[in-house]
């Protein structure tokens, strides 16, 4: 069975804490942080288990990725702490079942994109950033088959992941892809980061869609022409599991001329866009999350962002409205990218 | 009945009449299981006098006369059982009046929820009428006419509970007018005349309407759909109740479906909230969310899934989908909302039974004085077995529908026989003489509510 490569003593050693210390939604010290990381490595009931938002952040946050994210969802699960209520975890237990057959398997033998579960927002999969690369998942009925599963972290359910996951990954190895360019960046997550930290193996490369879009922008650089807008990044909770990716976002950013305003939440201090936080079954859940997306938009607007830019499609169906309304006009980065080239964005609304 | 025709023609015009079999074919069929039957003529009326005309003539030739609104009842109301004329009503699609003030819409009957709710959007956004999960197309005569519920049944109940007045052209060819209208005035109010209430529920055997005044009810700025989703279908009858007790929803449902997965054995409220401000919509969020169903959330036994502004019409239908062949009828029955755990329960063992994924629903009827609970079943109308399962579940669950102490909403011929076994029996000695009254001749949508046993 997969396990968990987590190693206490470095947890021991550490002289930082900053897995918990830098938490935005828990108010620690750092002796108090030391005691609580020990008690749950040591698989003991902790506040932090109870009060965890699930944002990924103390994954990047951590200085030496001993996964302190990880471990605290595997001891949600293992001291049955869920950080839902349970119909909404049996919800999304059940939704990532695929149900319309079984997926039609076109060999590909090279690069190819995955969509994974987003096989809907193929519509923003076209001109000449993604001329003649192979799509993976374009069909919404068979589109669970290629589900990274990586979702149930919110749900304290690595168990599912680990599951299902490997099934996933033959799915899409039988495409006979060598590298996958992964649309969201939970998937990219799931293949260059938990996989490796529980010993699923997989056998393609993963490359992360910013430094797809990059290189791709690289390749048409004599056609961009400055976007000459403000824009403000919504970070998603995935991203936190490459931070090494991240610096793709200026790159892009400064590539087409994109200028990224000065904001207080912003990279390793972003914040969530608070769909999971909403749901969750802590007292004050549904006002806690509405609290963060004002600040997180109030922070966009005083920097004077005329645009929001996503990455994640959970994160775009929870705040895009809501930009909307304050003024900011909600792109996914791709679309951004194909403004700089002179088309049109897919999905302006 | 070549004369029969040409009276046609000289009624209504030679293009609003046709005893083509093509265009006889296709009125000869409803959406759902009910076998089809062929009209002799199909009409198209513009006005009540032609209705008036057309109902004379039906008398005089003892042809049958069978309205028809948007054709979606699903239950086989508007199929010529006995051949006859079928009245194709859509050509009469006038939005007379929107009284503004009074909040009413005086419409023609072949006007279609999806225009009137048009109309409104673009004309009066301050204003609403409670629109059911129906398609566009189902007409408001015909909905009122079947005692139809709609998104705002919770504040406001049944559709029929929202007449104002009413215009019928009875079998006689009389044109009767009902409510304040009948004394000249506006079309503002249904009451204190005496209460003739002979027209609805009668799916068209006692008269066709031909106007409907129906209210109207403000429309804030903001409406969209809060989620609620619970495992225990036991929690369903108290949580409705509790919402019920806030008076912040406008439309309250839970629902339960085999396919898609997520949906399985859980039960999923849909909450329609409506406000004109942030200040507004956060203070119902809260009473509702935070105050009414805050312990079932922190005891894990309630999930909140968000709050998503817009109102996507309709849901339901796209039940279809789940077996290939795009065909889904239901049962639905009024109900006590305290039956909800059993209407499930019962309802998945039918549906098993018969091999078709479940689908029920269960809508809030004034503050939970009832239900309509529906229990919906999918078939391949290219395939017969198919189509025979989800018959025979139908009668299963019209039968269920009785047995659990409800009563069949818009029943089709099974369902209409089961009820008149139960009616009691002075109750239904007056149904046979309203009949015998009104349409002596038997031509108005025979072969439903036979309560008078004729050759």
């Amino acid at each position: 069975m997969y396990a968990l490569q987590y190693h206490e003593n470095t947890c021991l050693s550490c002289r930082t804490q900053d897995c918990l210390i830098k938490c935005q939604y828990i108010d620690i010290d750092k002796e108090c942080a030391r005691r609580e990381i020990l008690k749950i490595a040591h698989g003991k009931d902790s506040f932090v288990l109870h009060d965890c938002v699930t944002c990924y952040a103390c994954e990047e946050y951590c200085p030496f990725n001993n996964h302190p994210f990880y471990l605290i969802v595997e001891k949600q699960e293992e001291l049955d702490i869920p950080p839902l209520p349970r119909p909404i975890i049996q919800r999304g237990i059940n939704m990532g079942i695929p149900f319309r057959g079984e997926p039609v398997i076109e060999k590909i033998n090279g690069t190819s994109l995955l969509l994974g579960a987003f096989s809907d927002l193929m519509f923003l999969i076209q001109g000449r950033l993604f001329e003649g690369l192979p799509v993976i998942s374009r069909d919404p009925r068979k589109m669970f088959h290629y589900f990274c599963q990586l979702m149930y972290l919110h749900y304290a359910r690595s168990s599912v992941i680990k599951d299902r996951l490997p099934k996933v990954i033959k799915t899409i190895t039988e495409h006979g892809v060598t590298e996958v360019i992964c649309f969201h960046d939970e998937c990219y997550g799931t293949y260059a980061s938990y996989c490796p930290a529980v010993g699923i193996e997989v056998p393609f490369k993963p490359v992360h869609l910013f430094e797809y879009l990059y290189n791709r922008l690289h390749e048409l650089k004599n056609e961009i022409r400055p976007v000459n807008l403000r824009v403000a990044y919504q970070r998603p909770c995935s991203s936190r599991l490459s931070p090494d990716k991240h610096h793709f976002v200026q790159d892009i950013f400064d590539l087409i001329g994109a200028q990224a305003v000065e904001r207080e939440y912003v990279d390793e201090n972003a914040l969530c866009c608070g769909g999971t936080i909403e749901g969750q079954r802590r007292e004050g859940s549904r006002k806690r999350a509405a609290a963060v997306q004002k600040r997180n938009i109030e922070d966009m607007k005083n920097a004077g962002a005329e645009v929001c830019v996503f990455n994640c499609p959970a994160c775009y169906n929870t705040l895009s409205q809501m930009v909307a309304r304050n003024g900011i006009k909600p792109i996914f980065m791709s679309d951004l990218c194909r403004l700089a080239i002179d088309e049109n964005p897919a999905g302006w609304r | 009945m070549g004369s029969v025709y040409e009276a046609l023609v000289e009624i209504v015009g030679e293009e609003h009449v046709s005893n083509q079999p093509e265009e006889l074919f296709i009125y000869s069929w409803d959406l759902g299981t009910t076998e089809p039957h062929r009209p002799d003529y199909v009409v198209s009326p513009r006005t009540a006098e032609e209705i008036q005309k057309i109902v004379q003539l039906g008398n005089k030739e003892k042809i049958p006369v069978v309205p028809l609104g948007g054709g979606l009842s699903l239950a086989g109301l508007a199929v010529p059982f006995k051949g006859g004329m079928l009245l194709d009503l859509k050509r009469m699609d006038t939005i007379i009046e929107v009284n503004e003030k009074a909040r009413y819409a005086l419409v023609e009957c072949g006007v279609s929820q999806g225009q009137l709710t048009s109309y409104l959007e673009r004309r009066f956004p301050h204003l609403s009428h409670s629109e059911p999960g129906a398609p566009p197309t189902a007409t408001i005569a015909g909905n009122v006419a079947i005692h139809g519920q709609g998104d705002l049944a919770h504040p406001y109940g049944f559709n029929s509970d929202m007449i104002n007045g009413l215009e019928v052209v009875i079998p006689s060819g009389e044109i009767c007018q009902f409510g304040s209208c009948a004394i000249g005035a506006d079309w503002f109010t249904l009451h204190p005349l005496p209460d003739v209430g002979l027209f609805l529920g009668w799916i068209g055997t006692t008269g066709i309407i031909t106007k409907v005044s129906l209210r109207l009810f403000p429309c804030k700025k903001i409406r969209g759909v809060a989620q609620f989703v619970v495992d225990d279908e036991e929690l369903v009858p108290e949580i409705t109740y509790k919402l019920t007790h806030t008076q912040m929803a406008e439309d309250i449902m839970a629902t339960s479906q085999a396919i898609p997965p997520y949906t399985r054995e859980l039960h999923h409220f849909t909450i329609n909230i409506a406000a004109d401000s942030e200040k507004e919509l956060e203070f119902k969020l809260e009473l509702i969310f935070d105050d009414t169903l805050g312990e079932y959330i922190r005891k894990g036994d309630g999930g909140f899934l968000g709050f998503n502004r817009g109102l996507q019409r309709p849901q339901i239908s796209k039940t279809s989908d789940w077996r290939k062949g795009g065909g889904f009828e239901y049962v639905g029955s009024i109900m006590p909302i305290e039956k909800y755990p059993e209407c499930y329960r019962r309802g998945r063992e039918i549906s098993e039974r018969h091999g078709i994924p479940y689908t029920v629903l269960g809508r809030c009827i004034g503050a939970a004085h009832a239900m309509m609970f529906s229990w919906t079943y999918a078939f391949n109308r290219a395939d017969p077995e198919t189509i025979k399962h989800a018959r025979e579940a139908l009668h299963e669950t019209d039968d269920l529908v009785l047995e659990l102490g409800g009563t069949i909403w818009k029943p089709g011929i099974y369902g209409q026989k089961l009820v008149m076994e139960r009616l009691n029996s002075s109750t239904l000695n007056l149904m046979r003489k309203v009949k015998q009254l009104l349409d002596p001749n038997g031509i108005m949508n025979p072969g439903n509510w036979e309560v008078i046993q004729r050759l």
